[in-house]
């Protein structure tokens, strides 16, 4: 399959290990990855905040960029951006009256997929210890993004996903379902409760007792992350894609502060 | 009725009342995050709701079919409102009562005055309802010289207290035991003075306060969950047996009611008595359900009275992407599951209605630029959690960003002093870059050349610690690693290029060592 990755701007620009997590996975699964250049963002982050016209160049960019190859499906390893593809960009065109672009962005759109989503229901893979010698033995809890969860429908394929990781313990996040406070601009606007938010989230990660928090959405991890480094917590996150990725021989890590245990021994 | 004729109003009519924040939302949730007794109950409370909702609404097979019903109900409603009113008014009418149309709050309020005051009386009570609180009709019968006593326990308690309701559903959700007691020793005339903080002891204490109430009032007034077209049957949906006395005791009985409670005909109550108590309090069926059609002969309430109250819902219902708002059926299931609302409580909403679903109505009755209310649509993290859980699929997610555009919109080109035009915001500057940077993958890759720069500002221990201007917001609790010292882009293209050579390094197996640091790490260059 030829699969066109949509590394999402946050990755490309502050995390580019998850997009090459990404492609060393569809790799060894044989697929041809191709990485069209024109692409920028999905524009969310404009259009959540109320700037349709400035949404407008960014949709129509991503709409042109993903028009511009030859390809079978797209993928990105976000949820909130792949959500962000399919929901937003025809309403954004439909509001600046551009029909064409509309039903063009529809079309892209059709073709979008989150990586786990991709990964359990197209490529068939249930065993990532087996299929692709994923290997990880670290302990890990795991927050399902809000929009992966409730806009994408994921369920519980990320969390499938890493459950078949080799040598992985996962232990389970009370209230995982909660938002994590988040939400764009969301976070600078009304500062004070997206911080009361995080505090709780980042609470019930430190108390499963895990090194590391996994998700799906380098912004959520932005966040979470950037609050457990304030707390001087010694705990951190990681996108799924680069557990998925690692392996007995290159396996993933993480410098800093933050050490990871290795082995089914609680911290 | 004022002598001179000044015209058709100007449309559209916006809601006025209790609809308004007073300040910026960020401003009034910060001070009620400050509030440990009121995070401690709401967060015990909305927990416990939302567990017991959960549980009876799993437990139907079909509870996504009712939703679906619910909404489509709703919209059909909508969609031939004018008809469905005229309907209702015939057939309420032809069964002895008496309709008044009110196109905003301040009639509304000098409607039901009038109408208390032909029957003579000076106090009336009343059964909980969110109209009039919309209208603040307690408020404006004071100023009148009457008295309303609320009914419902919680209600009381509030209006005993001086204080506002902060939950549509509870509205005493932010007080707890010990609290009420001390509001019932130093306001309920002749209670006992060594009441305790026993739940039984304080039912018993209200039930004593308002028997006396009950009794002795000529006239009630409510509001109404739904009123059927087809008979023009009113009804009430409650669990204490308060709204029970409330609609048959007193001779004469007002009824404020907003013309969105409409519902075409009487099997469409299947539905919603489904619907509304599983999603409200958690329970599969609510203990009192009161139907009254007009007048019945020596039985109850002999002069019936209906207050139709538009206060800014046609207003709502000409916005073709918020119209949906007008669904709600007042639940409060969002509220309960909301990450927000659970931290801020209601008042910080500004209100009567709170909580996502008061974060899109409140502007949608008022518009967008009343007051503060512009700052209510940006109240959400949008994590979706509310629209999930409204027994009438409301998206209030995608009402919230339709919105925030409409905020944004008004605000281009004009509200600057004296005519100028209003200088750009830093959103407004920082839309407008990011605009750039991000709509071409040109355009992206330049912005990254200034990777290096980023790493350099985070130093030797690798992190972000404190931002200018918006930003600061949110460095108040989160660090930022470094950025990477490439581009994924920036990366892509030298290992494309490099593959094309023959001494090219291997390939992309080393993925997981790139830039794993996520957290508060920083990671080392590529391989």
């Amino acid at each position: 399959m030829r699969i066109a990755l949509f590394a999402t701007c946050i990755v490309d620009a502050m995390y580019p290990g998850t997009a090459r997590a990404t492609v060393s996975i569809l790799e060894r699964l044989g697929h041809e990855v191709i990485f069209p250049a024109g692409q920028a963002c999905c524009g969310q982050m404009h259009v959540n905040s109320g700037y349709f016209k400035e949404a407008l160049p960014v949709v129509a960019n991503h709409v042109k960029a993903f028009e511009a190859d030859e390809y079978d499906v797209a993928v990105a390893p976000s949820g909130s951006c792949v959500a962000s593809v399919k929901h937003q960009h025809p309403m954004i065109a439909r509001r600046c009256g551009d029909t064409g672009l509309e039903a063009r962005a529809a079309a892209v759109g059709h073709k979008t997929y989150e990586l786990s989503q991709l990964l359990v229901d197209v490529l068939g893979v249930t065993d990532a210890a087996a299929q692709l010698g994923s290997y990880f033995p670290h302990r890990i809890t795991y927050h399902p993004s809000c929009h992966g969860m409730r806009l994408l429908r994921l369920g519980d394929r990320q969390l499938g996903l890493l459950r078949s990781v080799g040598g992985i313990e996962l232990a389970e996040l009370p209230e995982a379902e909660q938002c994590c406070g988040f939400g764009g601009t969301f976070s600078m606007k009304n500062a004070d409760v997206s911080s009361a938010m995080l505090a709780d989230k980042t609470a019930n990660i430190c108390g499963t007792g895990a090194d590391l928090c996994a998700g799906g959405d380098a912004s959520c991890l932005l966040h979470i992350g950037g609050g457990l480094s304030r707390q001087g917590s010694g705990v951190t996150t990681m996108h799924f894609a680069e557990i998925l990725a690692s392996t007995l021989e290159n396996p993933a890590t993480v410098t800093g502060d933050v050490h990871l245990t290795t082995g089914r021994t609680a911290r | 009725m004022s002598g001179t004729f000044l015209g058709m109003p100007s449309l559209p009519v916006f809601g006025i009342g209790n609809l308004h924040e007073h300040e910026p939302f960020p401003k009034a949730a910060h001070r009620e995050l400050g509030n440990t007794q009121l995070r401690a109950n709401l967060g015990h409370a909305t927990r416990t709701i939302r567990n017991k909702r959960l549980a009876v609404v799993s437990e139907l097979p079909d509870w996504e079919e009712l939703r679906e019903a619910g909404r489509a109900i709703k919209e059909s409603v909508m969609a031939r409102l004018p008809e469905l009113l005229e309907q209702f008014e015939a057939n309420f009418t032809a069964r002895g009562g008496t309709i008044h149309w009110a196109r905003d709050a301040g009639e509304a309020n000098r409607i039901v005055a009038a109408l208390i005051r032909d029957q003579g009386a000076d106090e009336v009570v009343k059964v909980k309802s969110m109209a009039t609180q919309e209208i603040g009709l307690n408020e404006y019968l004071e100023e009148q010289g009457i008295a309303a006593f609320e009914t419902d326990l919680a209600e009381l308690i509030v209006q005993l207290d001086h204080d506002k309701p902060s939950h549509i559903l509870v509205p005493a959700i932010h007080k707890n035991r010990s609290q009420v007691r001390d509001i019932f020793l130093r306001e309920i005339e002749g209670v006992d003075p060594d009441l305790t903080d026993e739940p039984a002891r304080l039912a018993a204490a209200a039930r004593a306060h308002l028997r006396r109430k009950f009794l002795s009032a000529k006239v009630a007034v409510s509001g109404a969950n739904f009123a059927l077209a087809d008979s023009g049957t009113l009804a009430v949906v409650e669990s204490e047996g308060n709204g029970r006395m409330c609609l048959t005791l007193p001779e004469t009985l007002i009824t404020v009611m907003g013309v969105e409670k409409l519902l075409p005909a009487w099997e469409d109550l299947e539905v919603f008595m489904q619907l509304l108590p599983r999603s409200s309090t958690g329970e599969r069926m609510n203990p009192y359900t009161s139907l009254w059609t007009g007048v019945t002969p020596d039985d109850g309430p002999q002069n019936v009275h209906l207050v139709l109250l538009d206060n800014g819902r046609s207003a709502a219902l000409a916005d073709e992407m918020g119209r949906s708002a007008l669904h709600c059926i007042r639940c409060s299931a969002c509220m309960n599951v909301c990450p927000v609302y659970e931290r801020t409580g209601g008042h910080a909403y500004g209100s009567t209605y709170p909580g996502p679903i008061g974060a899109i109505l409140s502007p949608l009755l008022t518009g967008i630029t009343a007051e503060e209310n512009n700052s209510l649509p940006y109240a959400s993290s949008l994590c979706g959690a509310c629209y999930d859980a409204c027994p009438v699929k409301i998206n209030i997610p995608d009402i919230l960003v339709h919105l925030r555009g409409e905020d944004v919109d008004s605000k281009r080109g004009k509200g600057g002093k004296r005519g100028r035009e209003r200088l750009p915001s830093q959103m407004d500057l920082g839309m407008k870059a990011a605009s750039w940077a991000l709509s071409s993958g040109k355009n992206l890759g330049l912005v990254e050349k200034g990777l290096p720069l980023g790493r350099l500002a985070a130093g030797p221990d690798r992190k972000i610690t404190k931002l200018p201007g918006i930003a600061a917001g949110w460095t108040q609790s989160r660090d930022i690693p470094a950025p990477p010292a490439q581009s994924f882009r920036q990366w892509w293209d030298k290992e494309h290029q490099a593959q094309a050579a023959p001494t090219a390094p291997t390939g992309t197996e080393a993925a997981g060592t790139g830039d794993a640091g996520t957290g508060s790490a920083g990671t080392e260059e590529n391989p």
